[in-house]
């Protein structure tokens, strides 16, 4: 049997049309599509979702760590003692470091040392979203937030050198070891996935407020749309003097902290 | 063409060295191995059985991207809503992921990576009980 170019192109081409046809087909038959996708009813939802933090609140309770302690707990993360490993999602950092350019070589001797709640900042301009190849952190348009996929995430770890404020760990390990106490109505991440706070997603979708606001014992977390003038972040804002960490940077924070 | 024969030698023992486990089992009447599924709870998955079976990881990579990138956390299937949740829905009736997903995967020599970050209610349960015996609680 002979056979020319011609007749041999025109019949594996014939044949991809007709496999691509088939598979097209036995999807069609099988109709699983007709499904409605919403969401939740409860869900709590804002055009720009922001927060602000209340120091002078935050310092009554001295040495309290009930929002970091609700936050890892809710969202099962690791508690590594190695510092070149550890992930957090909220932390506490010392005032000079959490604010480099409010520090000058004459330190405040009330603000100098004082340790000032961190997390991710949600950025209107996130330069993490900028860097990361796959989408997998990208901001939510509807409400502002920087989100995670992590089922996205390669762990090239361009974000974490984005990120000016820190506010990204890293997986090097499986953190299942670590996690004191694993939930199931939250997935862990896995080894060579980048994490941070998501101003707790999962808990608007089902009506409740982030795990840190709803924990802190003096109400110092506030949380609300900054979009809407009538919200208690807007009025704290209009009322109070608040900063955002590195503002020349021009990533534009959407936490404030009031000193 | 002189070494002819040996070639479709060498090919005819290395298609009956292939085959040997399928001839081999058919000749001693070894029946093919049951699978076993833990029966769910409930009267009806939200698909038909028969498409669940062939199409459920689409369905779960469809899920995952209505939750993940597009905020939406219910699905409405003719006239029935659930939460588009592997852990809380799928497992809700399927109680038993070894006795269920891990079965069925094993038996199709599939490793999805799904349980590398959720987490099984049983299996969140089993780990507590560790860490709790750890600490010597």
């Amino acid at each position: 049997m002979s056979m020319d170019r011609k007749s041999f192109l025109k019949i594996t081409g014939c044949a991809v049309a007709g496999a691509i046809a088939g598979g097209k087909l036995a999807g069609l038959v099988a109709g699983a599509e007709d499904a409605d996708y919403v969401p939740g009813p409860e869900a709590l939802t804002a055009r720009r979702w922001g927060m602000v933090v209340d120091t002078r609140k935050c310092r009554k309770e001295e040495g309290c760590t009930d929002c970091i302690r609700a936050c890892h707990e809710a969202h099962n993360v690791p508690q590594i003692p190695d510092k070149t490993r550890e992930v957090k999602w909220v932390w506490k950092e010392k005032f000079e470091h959490a604010f480099p350019s409010h520090e000058t070589e004459y330190p405040n001797e009330e603000l100098h040392g004082r340790e000032v709640l961190v997390l991710c900042n949600h950025c209107d301009e996130p330069p993490c979203v900028r860097v990361c190849p796959t989408q997998a952190t990208w901001k939510r348009e509807s409400d502002g937030i920087v989100m995670m996929d992590w089922h996205r995430c390669i762990g090239c770890r361009y974000c974490i050198a984005a990120c000016p404020y820190g506010s990204r760990s890293f997986n090097w390990g499986d953190p299942r070891p670590h996690i004191p106490k694993i939930r199931a109505d939250y997935p862990t991440r896995t080894k060579g996935v980048v994490e941070k706070c998501t101003f707790c997603e999962e808990r608007l979708a089902r009506g409740e407020m982030p795990a840190c606001v709803e924990a802190c014992p003096e109400k110092a977390l506030v949380f609300g749309d900054l979009a809407d003038p009538a919200s208690e972040v807007r009025r704290l804002l209009r009322t109070e003097y608040a900063l955002r960490r590195k503002p020349e940077l021009g990533t534009k924070p959407e936490v404030f902290y009031i000193l | 063409m002189r070494d002819r024969p040996w070639i479709l030698l060498g090919l005819a023992l290395f298609a009956a060295l292939v085959t040997f486990p399928l001839w081999y089992n058919t000749a001693l009447g070894v029946a093919p191995k049951e699978l076993e599924l833990e029966k769910a709870r409930g009267d009806a998955c939200i698909y038909e059985t028969a498409y669940m079976r062939e199409r459920h990881m689409d369905v779960l990579m469809k899920w995952r991207d209505e939750v993940v990138r597009r905020g939406n956390r219910l699905v409405r299937i003719g006239g029935k809503t659930f939460e588009m949740s592997l852990t809380k829905t799928c497992l809700d009736c399927h109680r038993s992921k070894e006795r269920f997903c891990d079965r069925c995967h094993d038996y199709a020599a599939v490793t999805p990576y799904c349980w590398d970050c959720h987490v099984a209610p049983e299996q969140g349960r089993v780990v507590a009980a560790r860490a709790r015996t750890a600490e010597g609680r």
